[in-house]
């Protein structure tokens, strides 16, 4: 069995111990990382956007970009440790959504965590990233919360009953 | 009779100058060639040149072609030399701090505030951000803070998007406060007729609504990113770099106090800088060369000399058929719909040729009314999130030059200013007018 395990900031603890708790001994587990580098490119526009500058090596995108490679090797790190049985990295680096669904390719599952707001039951528990992967997997998908679930009667009441629409013969 | 050849075209004395439009239509294009070069220049960088490279041989052709006559251009030099100085200094003052450690601690501070909260973080971030681009401008918050938040946002197990961009977004949005906090604002302080507290009191109402509707929109548009839950992680406690946070702080009075008495900030910074380099440059025992260049690389020299080469060529299409355009675009009184016509103009012209060339061509057509001037600087302030690379020649570029390697995969930075852009502009422009009404300064 396949397990590839999603990690992202923030709900990362969850997907490793859920994949701890699910996945068989024998099953080979990949830890994936994927950090999209629009935010530092995006960086080093605004600091493109600066007239006059230069570049000289004063990029603070390139600044971003080598803090955020080495943030991805420590939540790696961290996660093995936590997962504590043998697993294999894996770092890409593009579109989250995109990259996700691409490395599950082959799977038997994905384990994914809720990253929208957590306090109520709801499609926008889920960023549209996230939603992404879900809608597009291809393979079995868990999906976990980070947090605590909240309660059910965090629903809205259904809306009332519409009157049946007339018959006609 | 041999003519004179002439870039100007300009009349030989003692003729009429009553049919005026064809000689000057000729220099007026040659002018307008010449900024559209600079420009160029500065947003290809071909082969990694500096641009000073075309700025500086293009204002030697303005006034070697007769465009400028030489006593304005050094008139012009001579206006820009303590705002030039200025800059130098600040930059100089800012790479010291981080030297010290003081980004270094405002994110080990921002990381303990927010406790963890993604939203909290932003907040602190938010403060920080407008502080240091108030103090020490805005190239020190894009350069230097923007990867320290990242650094802390990671750190924290936060999504760092929302404090990057907020980043980024109140270099420009943020700069209003302090006539040193933007290169714009120190090419207009002197338009103004205001002191230093007194350009500080006029922009206090404005940079506050700015802040204000900046920070509604992040909230707003981040919610997602800002709702994910976070693991809060034991932070590291950080000593204050306290000589350099002194240091700061009195550099930051002396430029209220040292105006009165006829003392330039660029002294002002330039003493901070020594007071921040002498102790740097003592333990540095066996690097002093090295970090004695390191600092005066940090000064940007090229950057000023841009400044003035640039200053130059705008001045020659300013003489050559702009200043009369502009003025005939600007309204001339400084009521609502005027301050308002006059920031969105300065926001365009910010997002077409981007927001220094904009402010040396605009802020000379409208001084002759202070509030109009403020109105500009709104402007060309905050007008640059919108396209967020400064110009649209410059996004164009970019997109193509990206479009090589990796594809740009994410629109979310020209959907945020599309947003926080038109919405600051409204509301900065109202805070003025308010600020203007209850004015006795102005």
């Amino acid at each position: 069995m396949k397990v590839v395990v999603w990690l992202a900031e923030g709900t990362w603890q969850a997907c490793v111990d859920a994949a701890a708790e699910v996945a068989p001994p024998a099953a080979s587990i990949t830890l994936l990382h994927v950090t999209d580098p629009a935010l530092a490119s995006d960086v080093s526009d605004a600091y493109a956007g600066m007239v006059g500058r230069g570049s000289g090596g004063r990029d603070p995108g390139l600044a971003v970009d080598a803090a955020a490679a080495r943030a991805a090797e420590a939540m790696l790190a961290a996660a093995a440790a936590r997962l504590d049985r043998p697993s294999s990295p894996a770092l890409r680096r593009g579109r989250l959504e995109r990259e996700v669904v691409s490395a599950a390719e082959g799977a038997d599952l994905l384990v994914v965590a809720r990253d929208g707001p957590v306090t109520r039951l709801g499609p926008r528990s889920l960023n549209p990233p996230t939603r992404f992967v879900v809608d597009h997997a291809p393979c079995a998908v868990l999906l976990v919360w980070p947090t605590p679930p909240p309660p059910v009667d965090t629903i809205p009441p259904p809306p009332p009953h519409k009157a049946a629409p007339p018959h006609h013969p | 009779m041999g003519e004179r050849l002439s870039l100007s075209g300009a009349p030989p004395p003692g003729e009429p100058v009553a049919p005026a439009v064809p000689w000057r239509s000729v220099s007026t294009v040659w002018a307008v060639l010449l900024l559209a070069v600079v420009l160029a220049f500065a947003v290809v960088r071909p082969r990694g040149l500096p641009e000073a490279a075309a700025a500086v041989p293009a204002a030697a052709i303005a006034v070697g072609g007769g465009l400028v006559p030489w006593a304005a251009a050094r008139d012009e030099m001579i206006m820009l030399g303590p705002t030039v100085g200025f800059l130098a200094a600040i930059l100089a003052l800012a790479h010291l701090a981080d030297a010290w450690g003081v980004f270094g601690y405002a994110g080990a501070l921002a990381a303990r505030a927010s406790r963890g909260s993604p939203t909290r973080l932003l907040t602190v971030v938010f403060g920080i951000a407008a502080a240091v681009t108030a103090v020490l401008s805005l190239d020190a918050t894009v350069v230097l803070l923007t990867p320290v938040v990242f650094a802390t946002a990671a750190a924290a197990g936060v999504r760092a998007r929302p404090q990057v961009y907020a980043c980024t977004h109140l270099a420009n949005a943020g700069s209003l406060l302090l006539p040193v906090a933007n290169l714009t604002n120190l090419l207009a302080f002197g338009a103004t007729g205001l002191t230093f507290l007194g350009f500080a009191g006029m922009m206090a109402l404005p940079w506050l609504a700015v802040l204000a509707v900046e920070y509604a929109v992040f909230r707003w548009f981040f919610a997602g990113d800002l709702a994910t839950p976070a693991r809060p992680a034991p932070v590291a406690p950080s000593p204050a770099p306290r000589f350099a946070l002194v240091v700061l702080a009195l550099t930051l009075a002396g430029f209220a106090a040292a105006e009165p008495m006829g003392v330039a900030p660029a002294w002002v910074a330039a003493g901070g800088a020594v007071a921040l380099a002498v102790p740097l440059s003592v333990r540095a025992v066996g690097r002093r060369l090295r970090t004695a260049r390191e600092i005066a690389l940090s000064t940007n020299p090229l950057f000023c000399f841009f400044v003035f080469g640039l200053g130059v060529v705008v001045l020659a299409l300013r003489r050559n058929g702009l200043d009369d355009l502009i003025a005939a675009l600007t309204p001339s009184s400084a009521d609502f719909l005027g301050l308002l016509a006059v920031a969105a103009l300065a926001a365009l012209l910010a997002n077409i040729v981007n927001n220094v060339p904009a402010t040396l061509v605009l802020v000379p057509v409208v001084a002759h009314t202070p509030g109009l001037v403020l109105a500009a600087l709104i402007g060309v302030n905050i007008g640059p999130n919108l396209t967020y690379v400064g110009s649209l020649a410059t996004l164009l570029w970019r997109r193509i030059l990206h479009a090589r390697d990796e594809p740009p995969s994410t629109s979310a930075f020209l959907r945020l200013g599309a947003v926080s852009v038109p919405a600051c502009l409204l509301a900065a422009v109202v805070a003025l007018w308010v600020a203007l009404k209850l004015s006795t300064v102005l």
